[in-house]
């Protein structure tokens, strides 16, 4: 029964794998696309790195731009011979560190004497030419050029950042990144990655039998394009960051400074710092390891990431906030005979008496502002002191005091602006206005940012609103800046009353010899400084020495804060510096030298160090 | 004979011997697809070879125990196996856990197992049972719809599981049927409508109508010799063409190109049909039924690839076809495990030596693409030897299924033949590009305990039953 169909089965079965065989020979025999030789070919995948983008500051003045360096790397089961000593004396090392590199790499993770791997990472191009040369000498080796970043002046490096190798972490989290491959790390490099990086592009060669590229594969029609990083063109003024820098060494603490117009940041210093340059290239981990040990923390950006508490220049927020509720006005007076009279008190310091608002705020009068914070609390609008206390909190946030303002760089912190709560919870529920009267003047739970402070000054100079400060002006390829650093964020005062603020501000600097003024003696001849002293007291040492100003007093050019560590009053050593900046920025160059003088040669880390 | 021997004597050892050749070649071919310096131990539990090794002891004593156990059971109890694998198989779709968009496997502990796997021997035993009685004729509408239902159950089930690949093994059960019956005209039509369907994707539809027209005409004049109607059929499909041409130039009508052809096509095919009643000529129905048919299934190839394939078959055939390429995408499978096996030249790149298929070109290397592996390591001639013991593995099971006296056991054997010839040729013919890529493994060689032990059942119950070849 249908016995013969069997012959036609196995036919079918004999024909098919028949089929098959032929193709087989065809594909490994006769057809030789398959194979460059009869044997041995691997299809190299080589990644190719676009530029980074490069970073100029707003005069278009280049701050960091990239140059050539090479990975050297070894496919161990190919190299035949090696010749150590010429290969050290090629790459500038030792024979020693030959040996280890090679020890070295048998250790990582994934290694395969089958792959390439990297033996010295970012060998010198000169070295690198020496090396081509004698390549052929060499069976396994190859080299892979990298791009390094080169800065151009060795200033602002907490706010450019730096770039280093991606760890397991950020692969994990972002396929796009690959062992070997550089991420900005901190600042704008960070901030910015995605546009500064561009994006990898892959060329696949065919390689022969000693890892030796032969031809592009399919010539060349499956690789992609690199495409390079988008360059940027950042807010600072490189001069003016470089002097203030210049000020503050052998200092410990900040300076920022913004165009308050723009919420643009001309300089942001903070110190002690470092050159950017020990960040890039073969020295970066010993460099990195001995800024990360140094006790003053120059790795520390206190820009953005120090909490000091406001000290007096915190006045000018509550003088705000009671000429908008109408607890005080403009001609309100006080008397002062050296103290705050009531409960525990809050001592003060010479000068006439009684005092207006705007007299209390040049002169900086503690007794006066104690009167005011109280006036706030106890106004009878409210029901309660923690109703009051709230609103008057969210009058502070306002000024973008308690958060993060959102400046386009990583790890800014937002400070602290208490809410009724945390008294509820640390005096039981029972407190009122005089329990928290530090905050009169700046001290107690408040923290703060130099960021938020010259952020607070800079909405000053605006008579009310503040644009969110950014580093980073515009990136090449987009029409617009992202549209929340063109936003005006209003705070909750009225612009009517800061005339009365600025007007202390004002006296507080260009005053005349009897008025009281603070700062007097910084004064800039035509440029209408208005400024505000602060000697913040903090549990950790000496107090700091705290200025914040404006100037112009009728066009604001710029804004600025400056914190001195362990300085002492703030009239002494944060207003000069804020003067001489202004001076730099409005004119350019510096005509008080015996000012300068006197700054630069400060040396008050021993201030710090005697701190207990 | 004595009885004692029976076993030992009765058994085909040409067999077990090809069988063990695979099955080492097979775990030789995982080694080196794993293989790195690292972990040198055979038995290292952690990499893929070592684990096999365990799957290849477990199926060696599966296979010793069904050699041991009684020839019976299984024509006894093939409905019940066959019952127990449809609840396994069904248990999937609730338990099941999802690999590479299957829902397919089941776990016990750590242990996972492929159902679909164990499916074929248990369809085969319950194809052979039903077959096999007395009696039974592969000729009437029951026996069909019997026959269809004991394969189509399990097939629809592993559809359900998304595993498309594990469904279309069931196809070879055709042959089976073959055998035993299905008239060769049915296996004809069903190449012919395949190659219908594939060169309707290559080609266009006037192609395929002008093709089929000529076809029709060439089968008419052959079976009849009558020339004139030939003619009388092409001259009228030229003219209705030409009609329509002037008509629509006349009327001013944009008229897709297709229709030109189509439309006289099934303009003759109608008008043959309605001859073939009045002249009762048959062979022009049969003509004309084959053309319209044809032309109907030709232009829902389309539809079917467009609308019914999913994307990722679709672009499978694309690729097979030269229609659309992508190496570095969804042709890469493919394409790596060409250059792998292409690279191994005409004697192989040596034992461990080869590069492709170790530096993770090639994916799915130890399973379904194990066979770039064999292709780049031991070259043609490697390959050669792989395909020679398949080939002369399924002669003699051909051989030892025609020997036997019980119908079960020849429809059995018949079954392990084409199972084991359709796992050959698709995944043979995937890793060349001669076939769309579809997940099934290589008997014997590809990595995973569940694909190697049913296939060790499924051929060792073959064996078993052929001990018995002399028993009444």
């Amino acid at each position: 029964m249908y016995s013969r169909r069997n012959i036609i089965i196995s036919g079918i079965i004999v024909l098919v794998l028949s089929v098959i065989a032929i193709k087989l020979f065809y594909i490994q025999v006769v057809d030789t696309s398959y194979k460059h030789s009869a044997n041995n070919n691997v299809l190299r995948y080589v990644t190719q790195y676009p530029a980074r983008g490069l970073i100029f500051d707003r005069h278009g003045e280049l701050l960091v731009a990239n140059r050539m360096a090479y990975d050297i790397l070894v496919v161990k089961n190919q190299v035949r011979d090696l010749d150590t000593a010429l290969l050290a004396s090629l790459l500038d090392v030792t024979r020693a560190q030959v040996r280890e590199a090679f020890d070295q790499i048998r250790q990582q993770r994934g290694y395969s004497p089958r792959k390439a791997v990297v033996l010295f990472k970012q060998v010198s191009d000169s070295a690198y030419a020496r090396f081509q040369e004698k390549m052929y000498l060499f069976p396994g080796f190859e080299a892979q050029p990298r791009m390094m970043r080169a800065y151009q002046r060795p200033v602002a490096a907490h706010l450019l950042g730096y770039v280093g190798e991606v760890n397991e972490a950020i692969m994990k989290q972002n396929p796009y990144y690959q062992l070997g491959d550089y991420i900005g790390i901190n600042g704008i490099e960070r901030a910015y990655e995605e546009q500064l990086r561009g994006i990898k592009g892959t060329k696949i060669y065919m390689v022969d039998v000693h890892n030796r590229i032969q031809r592009p594969y399919e010539e060349g029609r499956y690789d992609s394009v690199p495409q390079i990083g988008r360059n940027m063109t950042c807010t600072i003024d490189i001069n003016l960051q470089e002097y203030g820098e210049r000020l503050m060494q052998n200092k410990i603490g900040s300076v920022v400074a913004i165009e308050p117009r723009t919420g643009e940041i001309l300089a942001m210093v903070s110190a002690p710092t470092f050159d950017p340059s020990l960040l890039v290239g073969r020295a970066r981990t010993a460099n990195y390891r001995a800024l990360q040990l140094d006790t003053l923390q120059p790795l520390f950006n206190r820009s953005i990431m120090a909490l000091y508490p406001p000290g007096s220049t915190f006045k000018v927020v509550n003088a705000l906030v009671g000429l908008q509720e109408g607890v005080v006005a403009p001609t309100t007076r006080y008397a002062c005979a050296g103290r705050y009279p009531i409960g525990r008190g809050v001592g003060c310091h010479g000068h006439f008496s009684p005092l207006s608002l705007p007299q209390a705020i040049q002169t900086s009068c503690n007794t006066y502002f104690c009167y005011v914070f109280r006036s706030i609390l106890d106004n009878p609008r409210y029901p309660s002191i923690k109703t009051a206390f709230d609103a008057w909190a969210e009058y502070v946030r306002s000024f973008g005091y308690g958060s993060r303002l959102g400046v386009d760089l990583p790890n800014e912190l937002g400070g602290v602006v208490p809410g009724s709560g945390i008294y509820d919870k640390v005096y039981r529920g029972v407190w009122s206005s005089l329990t928290v009267i530090s905050l009169s003047i700046g001290q107690g739970e408040l923290l703060v940012t130099p960021l938020q402070m010259a952020n607070l000054v800079s909405t000053i100079a605006n008579r009310g609103y503040y644009i969110t400060p950014h580093v980073v002006r515009s990136v090449e390829g987009s029409e617009d800046l992202a549209p929340q650093y063109a936003q005006r964020h209003y705070a909750g005062v009225d612009s009517t009353w800061y005339q009365y603020v600025i007007a202390g501000m004002e006296q507080a600097v260009n005053g005349d010899a009897s008025s009281g003024g603070t700062a007097r003696w910084v004064a800039l001849p035509g440029a209408s400084i208005c400024g505000k002293t602060g000697t913040s007291e903090n549990p950790h040492g000496n107090d700091h020495s705290v200025f914040f100003a404006f100037a112009p007093k009728d066009d604001p050019q710029i804004a600025i804060a400056v914190y001195v560590e362990n300085a002492g009053f703030g009239g002494t050593w944060a207003a000069p510096i804020a003067s001489l900046m202004i001076e730099k920025y409005l004119n350019g160059s510096v005509s008080r030298t015996w000012m300068e003088e006197r700054i630069l040669n400060a040396n008050l880390l021993d201030r710090h160090a005697k701190k207990k | 004979m004595p009885r004692k021997n029976s076993l030992l004597s009765n058994l085909d050892w040409g067999t077990v011997l090809i069988y063990l050749l695979l099955v080492l070649m097979g775990w030789l071919s995982i080694y080196a697809a794993v293989y790195s310096e690292e972990h040198s131990s055979i038995l290292d539990l952690s990499q893929r070879y070592g684990k096999q090794l365990i799957w290849i002891g477990l199926a060696f004593g599966m296979g010793l125990l069904v050699l041991l156990s009684d020839n019976k059971i299984y024509s006894v109890f093939a409905y019940v196996i066959y019952g127990l694998s449809i609840v396994l198989l069904l248990s999937t779709l609730v338990f099941g856990r999802e690999v590479n968009g299957a829902r397919s496997w089941l776990h016990v502990g750590s242990l996972g197992i492929q159902p679909a796997e164990f499916v074929k021997f248990a369809t085969a035993l319950a194809l052979a049972k039903l077959m096999g009685q007395q009696g039974f004729k592969l000729n009437t509408f029951w026996a069909y719809v019997k026959v269809g239902a004991i394969i189509a159950l399990p097939a629809g089930i592993i559809l359900l599981q998304n595993d498309t690949g594990s469904a279309m093994v069931l196809v070879a059960f055709v042959l089976v049927l073959y055998r035993e019956g299905l008239p060769g005209w049915v296996l004809m039509c069903g190449v012919f409508m395949a190659l219908l369907f594939i060169l309707t994707l290559v080609l266009d539809i006037p192609a395929i109508a002008t093709g089929l027209l000529l076809m029709g005409l060439l089968i008419y004049w052959f079976s009849t010799r009558r020339t004139k109607d030939a003619v009388r059929i092409l001259l009228s499909a030229l003219s209705i063409g030409l009609l329509m041409y002037v008509v629509a130039n006349i009327v001013d009508v944009e008229i897709d190109i297709d229709y030109y052809f189509t439309v006289p096509l099934v303009v003759c095919a109608l008008m043959a049909l309605v001859f073939s009643y009045f002249s009762r000529v048959r062979q022009a129905l049969f003509v004309g039924g084959f053309v319209l048919v044809s032309m109907g299934l030709a232009l829902s190839a389309d539809f079917v690839f467009n609308h019914v394939l999913e994307t990722h078959h679709q672009k499978r055939i694309n690729d097979l076809l030269g229609i659309e390429q992508d190496p570095l995408g969804w042709g890469y499978n493919v394409n790596q495990s060409k250059i792998a096996i292409g690279s191994g030249g005409l004697l192989g790149k040596g034992f461990l030596n080869g590069t492709q298929t170790k530096f993770n070109f090639v994916p799915e290397q130890s399973t379904d693409f194990i066979f770039c592996t064999v292709g780049e390591e031991w070259g043609f001639v490697g390959v050669l030897v792989v395909l020679l013991l398949f080939g002369l593995l399924l002669l003699r099971l051909i051989k030892l299924a025609e020997r036997q006296r019980e119908a079960f056991a020849r429809i059995y054997g018949y079954s392990v033949v084409s199972i084991i010839f359709f796992h050959v040729a698709v995944n043979i013919g995937m890793t060349v590009g001669l076939f769309p890529v579809i997940g099934i493994p290589l008997p014997f060689f590809s990595y995973g305990g569940s694909s190697l032990w049913a296939f060790t059942l499924l051929l060792f119950i073959f064996l078993r039953l052929d001990t018995n070849r002399f028993v009444h």
